[in-house]
């Protein structure tokens, strides 16, 4: 602190000299100095600071209005986005729908062609079996005749004319009427 | 004081004998120094003018402050150009630009208020530019410091404190303004000391901002100088690379402080503009 106040003591005790000291005022400077600065002013003014105040404000506006619009189209990307992504959703919903369902049709009618099928089988074997009944029924009556014939022939080569014919035929279905049917 | 005055006499006795020629360094001057090419003599122009005898001398410092208007001016019109192809700046007109959004959104919005930017921002960076410029050229060799006379600072204090009260007076009316200098809430016989103090606030305004460019810019310049004076006053070469080291330390920071002053010119001055805009603070 005192060497400051030394050196200020000194600045002021030298500089104030008679042979332009550090603190001598001179006019024609100050004169001067306020000529350059205004003509500079009135100079940068007209030809600097107008145009490149306004370009910058210019520009700053075009930032504000290019974000601005940036920010809407984006809102307008989102909107037509989630609309899609609806639409999407829609869509999958439907064919999922429309899956199923086909898959429901199918199924009823693969049941239904299985049960016709089933029926039909139903029908075909009960038919075959009739026939094979009737079948069975007529070879058997058949057997019987043949049966009854061979055993006519047999007792007649046996007897030998003993019986005669219709008595022993008699006989015979007398006694094929207490064989056990089958 | 005893001890002041024995330092100023050593100081003073060492000034007149050995390093006056700081001094003569920093001082305005009728030559233009190109030592050891020669020097230029410069004109003075004396006239008449309704009996006074005016004499403006074209001084070192007033060549200075010319070659400072003539390179703001360059700069600005090769900015301003950049801006007539295309809105985006390139190269020297984006470093001007920044520094111009700077000043325009860091010191005269906050300080003077969104309203007034463009009414405001000219002068203001004008200052700075003009300063700065002065400031640096005063880095160069051959070069004279301008803001390190107090002729200059103080041209520069009363352009600002012209800008101030007019500024105020458009805003609040003459009656307005001189009313708003004193703040609300003042007992009655405290008006007329306040007011005594208010107006002697004006004046101290821009006197600390002549001051304060003043002593900024001429400190540096007389601690640069006696660093190297040294080697010739202890005549010896062995002392030169100390005095190298701490002269260019200084220089750097010198660099920092011509920026800084110049912030500090533009800053304050936006800050009493804005003052005087806005009284009710």
């Amino acid at each position: 602190m005192n060497s400051i106040l030394a050196f200020l003591y000194f600045i002021l005790l030298y500089g104030g000299g008679e042979k332009g000291g550090l603190l001598d005022v001179n006019p024609g400077l100050i004169f001067w100095t306020v000529i350059t600065f205004i003509i500079l002013l009135l100079i940068l003014k007209k030809i600097a600071w107008m145009p490149i105040l306004k370009a910058i404000s210019e520009r700053e506006e075009k930032i504000k209005r290019d974000i601005e619009e940036a920010e809407k189209k984006f809102k307008e990307a989102e909107e037509l986005h989630r609309r899609h992504q609806q639409a999407l959703e829609e869509a999958e919903y439907r064919v999922r729908q429309l899956l199923s369902e086909g898959r429901e049709y199918a199924n009823r009618v693969r049941d239904d062609i299985i049960a016709k099928a089933n029926v039909e089988a139903q029908k075909i074997f009960e038919s075959a079996r009739l026939e094979i009944e009737n079948q069975k029924i007529e070879a058997m009556n058949e057997l019987k005749q043949i049966v009854a014939d061979l055993s006519i022939q047999v007792a007649e080569k046996i007897l030998e004319e003993t019986v005669d014919k219709d008595k022993n035929q008699k006989l015979i279905d007398q006694l094929i009427q207490k064989l056990p049917k089958g | 004081m005893n001890y002041h005055e024995e330092i100023s006499d050593t100081l003073q006795s060492i000034a007149q004998e050995k390093s006056g020629w700081i001094i003569d360094h920093l001082v305005d001057s009728n030559v233009l120094d190109f030592e050891p090419f020669g020097v230029l003599k410069l004109p003075t122009i004396h006239f008449e003018l309704f009996g006074f005898s005016i004499n403006l001398p074209i001084t070192k410092h007033v060549i200075f402050l010319w070659l400072a208007g003539l390179i703001v001016s360059i700069l600005f019109i090769i900015t301003a150009k950049s801006y007539k192809k295309s809105l985006v700046p390139t190269g020297l007109a984006n470093l001007i630009e920044m520094i111009i959004l700077f000043i325009r959104d860091e010191i005269v919005k906050p300080t003077i208020g969104e309203k007034y930017v463009n009414t405001f921002t000219p002068f203001l960076g004008t200052v700075f530019f003009f300063i700065l410029t002065c400031n640096l050229l005063g880095l160069l060799p051959y070069g004279a410091t301008a803001t390190s006379n107090i002729s200059v600072t103080g041209a520069l204090a009363l352009i600002s404190f012209i800008v101030i009260q007019f500024a105020g007076i458009k805003k609040n009316g003459i009656i307005g303004y001189f009313k708003g200098l004193i703040p609300h809430g003042v007992p009655v016989f405290l008006l007329p000391i306040m007011f005594v103090v208010e107006i002697l606030g004006l004046f101290t305004k821009p006197f600390a901002l002549m001051i304060r460019l003043f002593a900024n810019m001429t400190a540096g310049h007389v601690v640069i100088l006696a660093l190297l004076g040294l080697i010739f006053i202890l005549k010896t070469p062995f002392i030169s690379p100390v005095s190298i080291l701490f002269a260019l330390f200084i220089y750097l920071l010198e660099l920092l402080v011509a920026l800084i002053q110049a912030y500090i010119f533009t800053m304050l001055s936006s800050l009493f503009i804005g003052m005087a805009i806005h009284q009710e603070h």
